[in-house]
């Protein structure tokens, strides 16, 4: 559905963007993440036509931004990072505006309008002037405006910021529920989002890609090993030397330092479950086993691991 | 397109009307007018109403800046112009929606001032002929301000800046009658009378209407709504 092909953009001198190529099928969501700076929304304003590349191309449902720009535009419809709204209309009225531009007939647009505005629950403050919202309840005006034509590409940057938890977490079902019939691109720093809400992950730092798979592939990518926490209460140095010995276990770290309570992380190969190994080990000492679980490695640290990987050659 | 114009359209009429601006400029308009009428008309006390426009589009000066600065800067400063650009619009469509409602404002304004000209029906017995193409040359040149006014707005995210620059520009084009006829002189002077407005505009509210005068308010809009689509264009080339 979008296929971006060597994508370059210079601000002057300055590589904003370099060189990136990614597809998104249709039907997916994609998430693009990546520090302050690294070059999402200088992506997204290309993909949207808002501002050509310097160099590369993008198509999107088989339609060149550039070149066939208009028709290109009508598939997609597009929430900028600054949420565009008029300030002296209300959300209704607004929404009316888009609605006629989308070509958005009479009764369908009313209907539609109401539709949106329910998904984002905008339906309260629909009629009171969008210069005296909070600024939460106009993201989801902007969200709202953004899924009203009901197009084949979304193209989201940072759409749940400034929202409230409980809203970032309604936001994230509207999202969810766009897959399938939408392809979805969405940028954020925040990453329990990309693996809540994506499919496929593209990781962007200084303007390269550093990485695309999926949030799982990347979790075990960045892994390359099973992890167990293990919490005892014995001799620090007689638990590390004992959990070594058992087989299979490639290391054994301690973390935090409170005196009879000790943390280790117990590496494993992988597919191996070492959790009743463990166990009995601990008791047959009698050393106090207070807890034991797998460790997932969060995306956040692969992405920290990733980004700071990539800093000193850039 | 014209569905697209006419959105564009109604949605700048609705910011008009709910912009203090547009208000202040209307109500200092009417007041001009009304002191002008009461200054000329009465103390004249001839039901003409040609000193009166001739005076005029002074106002003009002021209200066509005031009018057009927040069309295209001000969208570029709140990044509604990012939601426009890539909507499925053509960028002419756009500049021709916002030119026409700046149009349709001030002709709002001006229907404001028939109140006088109904006075001068009720109370005198002016010559219908040179008031109705007075006002044509009133609504010409309002509309070269508007097209001048909009190009700036184009050129900047500062609705300050954009209507200092178009007022100087109109100012120039205002005294450039007076420049050509005392410092310069020969060619020079021709080239300058040529492009100025004071000129152009003087012969309408006489009753006389040429083509030519007409042709030059209509060259103005044609000229600055093309440059506008152009600075709007410009962003997506290479
Ligand atoms: N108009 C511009 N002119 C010059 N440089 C720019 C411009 N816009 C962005 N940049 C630079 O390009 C780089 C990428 O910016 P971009 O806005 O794409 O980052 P981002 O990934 O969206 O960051 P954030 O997470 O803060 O939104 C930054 O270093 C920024 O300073
Ligand atoms: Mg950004």
């Amino acid at each position: 559905m979008i296929s971006v092909e060597h994508l370059t953009k210079y601000y002057g001198p300055f590589a904003a963007v370099n060189d990136i190529s990614f597809e998104v099928a249709e039907g997916e969501i994609l998430g693009f993440l990546g520090p302050n700076g690294a070059g999402k929304t200088t992506t997204m304003r290309i993909l949207t036509g808002y501002m050509p590349p310097s160099s590369g191309r993008v198509i999107v449902a088989g339609c060149d931004i550039f070149k066939d720009s208009l028709e290109a535009r009508r598939h997609i419809s597009y929430l900028p990072e600054t949420v565009p709204l008029y300030t002296d209309m209300s959300a209704r009225t607004y929404l009316d505006f888009v609605g006629k531009i989308r070509a958005l007939d009479g009764r369908k647009r009313k209907a539609r309008i109401e539709e949106v505005a329910e998904e984002t629950q905008i339906t309260e403050f629909m009629d009171k002037l969008i210069g005296k919202l909070s600024k939460g309840q106009r993201q989801r005006v902007g969200l709202a405006q953004a899924l009203l034509p009901d197009p084949d590409v979304l193209v989201l940057d940072e759409p749940t910021i400034g929202l409230d938890p409980r809203q970032i977490v309604e936001t994230r079902e509207v999202i969810r529920s766009l897959r399938g019939r939408h392809t979805v691109i969405l940028s954020t720093h925040i990453l329990p989002e990309v693996s809540m809400t994506c499919e496929r992950v593209v990781i962007i730092n200084r303007g390269k890609i550093v990485a695309i798979d999926t949030p799982e592939n990347l979790q075990r990518r960045m892994q390359g090993a099973d992890t167990v926490d293990v919490e005892v209460r014995g001799p620090a140095e007689a638990v590390q030397a004992a959990l070594k010995a058992i087989p299979q276990v490639t290391d054994v770290r301690q973390r935090g330092n409170a005196p009879d309570n000790l943390v280790f992380s117990v590496d494993s190969e992988i597919g191996v479950d070492l959790r009743e190994r463990l166990a009995s080990t601990i008791v047959e000492r009698g050393w106090g086993l207070r807890g034991l679980r797998p460790s997932t490695v969060s995306l956040e640290e692969v992405f920290v691991q990733l980004v700071t990987e990539e800093a000193p050659a850039a | 397109m014209i569905r697209n114009i006419y959105a564009i359209t109604e949605r700048e009429l609705k910011s008009y009307f709910a912009s203090p601006v547009a208000w202040i400029v209307t109500a200092f308009f009417i007041a001009m007018w009304g002191f002008l009428f009461a200054a000329i008309v009465a103390s004249g006390r001839e039901a003409v109403i040609r000193p009166l426009l001739n005076n005029f589009s002074v106002t003009f000066l002021l209200a066509g800046p005031l009018l057009t600065m927040r069309l295209i800067a001000e969208e570029a400063r709140t990044g509604t112009l990012e939601l426009l650009l890539t909507q499925p619009i053509r960028e002419v469509e756009l500049v021709l929606g916002k030119y026409i409602s700046s149009v349709v404002f001030l002709m709002f304004m001006l229907l404001m001032t028939g109140y006088f000209a109904t006075l001068l029906e009720m109370f005198g017995n002016p010559d219908e002929g040179p008031m109705l193409s007075g006002y044509l040359g009133v609504l010409l040149q309002g509309m070269a301000f508007l097209a001048i006014g909009l190009l700036a707005s184009a050129f900047t995210q500062n609705q300050i800046v954009a209507a200092v620059v178009t007022f100087v520009t109109l100012l120039i084009l205002w005294l450039s009658d007076s420049l050509a006829n005392t410092v310069l002189s020969g060619t020079a002077a021709d080239v300058v009378r040529y492009v100025s407005i004071t000129q152009r505009f003087n012969d309408m509210p006489r009753g006389i209407i040429d083509t030519k005068d007409v042709v030059f308010f209509l060259t103005i809009v044609v000229g600055c709504l093309f440059l506008t689509t152009q600075v709007l264009t410009a962003r997506r080339w290479r």
